[in-house]
């Protein structure tokens, strides 16, 4: 948008300046408005919810975060999401397995349906896992109002990441390799773990970071199934929800400072894991 | 069977045919007479790992996909199935009532205006920092691309709280936007900021790669030819992007109609003013309306199936 507009001042492009060819005004016009935008919507917003939460000092910050009830909160987000992203490496990797290895009638469905967590709003996602594992579950289990709930409604909204960063890896990878293992005497145990795990590594613990980032933010799936008990069921996004909705946006700050602390430091250790898998491959 | 195999260096073919394997295993010793016993061993070895006698690898490949779809089967398909099936488990007619009440068709509309604010302002954004990070070069374009994906890493509950401290009444900004007679949080605009917030990355993240495979030859030799850089965009780089933007604007469109947490803070959550569908699901639920909050959540699933089936379509196959 901003590009077009700019386009008119810009001088035309030199036959020999190839290189660089939109330099300059058009760039600086682009980037200056993007950059406003994001300030204005994402990074100014973001900064001040660092900026509040060490506003009444250092002190202050850590007694906000080490009240009882959002200590409970955030230990267990961290713990349940911990939990969470372990069984997603586990469970994601053997799907992305069936999903690439397999062959059965309706594969496409169910590859399809790997993405409804995506697509589906959290808020139905809580409602419908309340209704099947709730206190009128069809199937007799009744969750709600549990730990094992909240787990249940992270491992839904968390199912793609692992799925979608291992499968494209393991459709790359060469068969050839594991015949060779095979023919050489491994056993199929040995050939997985020698020959396609080293492989797979990088993508599952890419997929496994994401699912934890997600798990650890995520406030919509876990609002209706957890009944938001303070120390046994409340995360920590309902925790810096009601303290938002008791006026208390300093107390609220310095979680949501934690969470985002938290997060980033997941996604760096990310980054890290994804230049180690490149320079491996 | 293995004893077979050792004859055989095609096992997958012997053991497909039955008629075959068995002629293997009565000429068997014939054959093991001729090879050394050296060699003979190594084969046994070999092929009892390709194939171990069919069975174990057969029953893991099995135990595998029960455990994956019977997996999914549960956390995914049965409690959607089942939303759908008890808010039309009584037939059409309380779906469609619980979904044209005022309160409904008010959430409803909410929603879409929300919803294409938010698509409009991220889909133009999308382009040109897409754009951007692809044909321009500056210094801190790795700084840009990661401000662009943060979003992700944010909880939606501090995308609210977030946007509260910048455009909330008592804030500087919020305060004198007030004056001028604009309010932000707890109404339209300040959703609107929610959730162009939360689906920021979705249409940037889907033009990127294809602005980098396509290259910038085509656009130069326009350029060459005389058009004009809005000439080129629209009949090049825009024709060239066409899907993968597609795709993006689907990504974002459902991440907007869908939102949640972030919304539910700056709405305030004013029953008949300020909420959406997502927060009307979740007033009815609190409420004990089941019903309605059944159909709501019945009509936002299907709205989601929709657009798994378009991004099928439209998601760029490399």
């Amino acid at each position: 948008m901003t590009v077009d507009t700019s386009s008119r001042t810009a001088p035309p492009p030199r036959a020999g300046a190839r290189r660089r060819p939109r330099a300059s005004a058009g760039t600086a016009l682009g980037l200056g408005s993007a950059v406003l935008y994001l300030s204005l919507i994402v990074l100014i917003p973001l900064a001040l919810v660092v900026v509040r939460s060490t506003d009444e000092g250092l002190g202050y910050f850590w007694k906000a975060v080490t009240t009882p009830d959002a200590w409970a909160a955030l230990t267990l987000t961290i713990g349940a999401s911990a939990v969470v992203a372990l069984v997603n490496l586990v469970l994601g990797t053997l799907i992305a397995w069936v999903l690439v290895r397999d062959r059965f009638p309706g594969k496409a469905i169910v590859d399809t349906l790997i993405d409804l967590p995506f697509a589906l709003p959290t808020i139905v996602a809580g409602l419908v896992l309340l209704a099947l594992y709730g206190p009128e579950s069809p199937l007799g289990v009744n969750l709600a109002y549990s730990r094992a709930g909240v787990g249940l409604a992270l491992l839904f909204v968390t199912l793609p990441f692992v799925v979608r960063t291992v499968q494209p890896v393991l459709i790359e990878l060469d068969k050839d390799m594991e015949q060779a293992a095979a023919s050489l005497g491994a056993s199929p145990f040995q050939t997985f773990r020698r020959i396609i795990l080293p492989n797979l590594v990088p993508a599952m613990l890419s997929g496994t970071a994401l699912a934890f980032t997600r798990a650890i933010s995520e406030f919509g799936s876990t609002v209706l199934i957890s009944g938001n008990l303070p120390f046994k069921t409340q995360v920590a996004a309902v925790n810096i929800f009601s303290q938002i909705e008791g006026d208390n946006t300093t107390g609220a700050a310095a979680i949501s400072t934690v969470l985002l602390v938290v997060a980033l430091v997941a996604l760096l250790a990310l980054d890290l894991l994804q230049r180690w898998g490149s320079r491996r491959g | 069977m293995a004893e077979s195999g050792t004859v055989h260096e095609n096992t997958t073919d012997a053991n497909t045919t039955d008629p075959n394997t068995t002629d293997e295993n009565t000429a068997d010793p014939n054959t093991a007479g001729e090879s050394t016993a050296g060699e003979s061993a190594g084969a046994t070895a070999r092929n009892r790992t390709v194939r171990p006698g069919g069975g174990p690898r057969g029953v893991s490949r099995y135990v595998l996909r029960v455990i994956a779809i019977g997996y999914l089967f549960f956390l995914l398909v049965l409690p959607v199935a089942l939303i759908v099936w008890r808010t039309f488990g009584d037939g059409l007619v309380p779906f469609v009532e619980a979904l044209t009440s005022p309160s409904a068709l008010h959430a409803f509309q909410v929603t879409l205006v929300v919803a294409l604010w938010a698509v409009a302002l991220n889909t133009v954004f999308g382009v040109g920092a897409a754009l951007l990070l692809v044909r321009h070069d500056f210094p801190g374009k790795r700084l840009l691309g990661a401000f662009i994906d943060l979003p992700v890493a944010v909880s939606p509950v501090v995308v609210g709280l977030a946007l509260i401290l910048l455009y909330g009444r008592f804030s500087p900004v919020g305060g004198l936007l007030e004056s001028w007679g604009l309010q932000i949080i707890f109404s339209t605009p300040g959703m609107v900021l929610a959730t162009v917030f939360v689906a920021l990355p979705l249409v940037v993240r889907s033009v990127v790669p294809v602005l980098e495979e396509l290259g910038d030859e085509q656009e130069q030799a326009a350029h060459t030819l005389g058009a004009s850089r809005f000439q080129t965009f629209l009949r090049i780089t825009l024709p060239g992007i066409r899907s993968a933007l597609a795709y993006g604007v689907v990504l974002c469109l459902a991440r907007s109609l869908g939102e949640y947490g972030a919304v539910a803070v700056v709405s305030g959550r004013l029953v008949d003013q300020t909420q959406t569908l997502t927060l009307f699901v979740e007033e009815r639920f609190q409420n004990f309306d089941q019903p309605a909050a059944f159909a709501a959540s019945t009509a936002l699933a299907l709205l989601a199936v929709v657009t798994l089936l378009l991004t099928r379509l439209l998601r760029p196959k490399d």
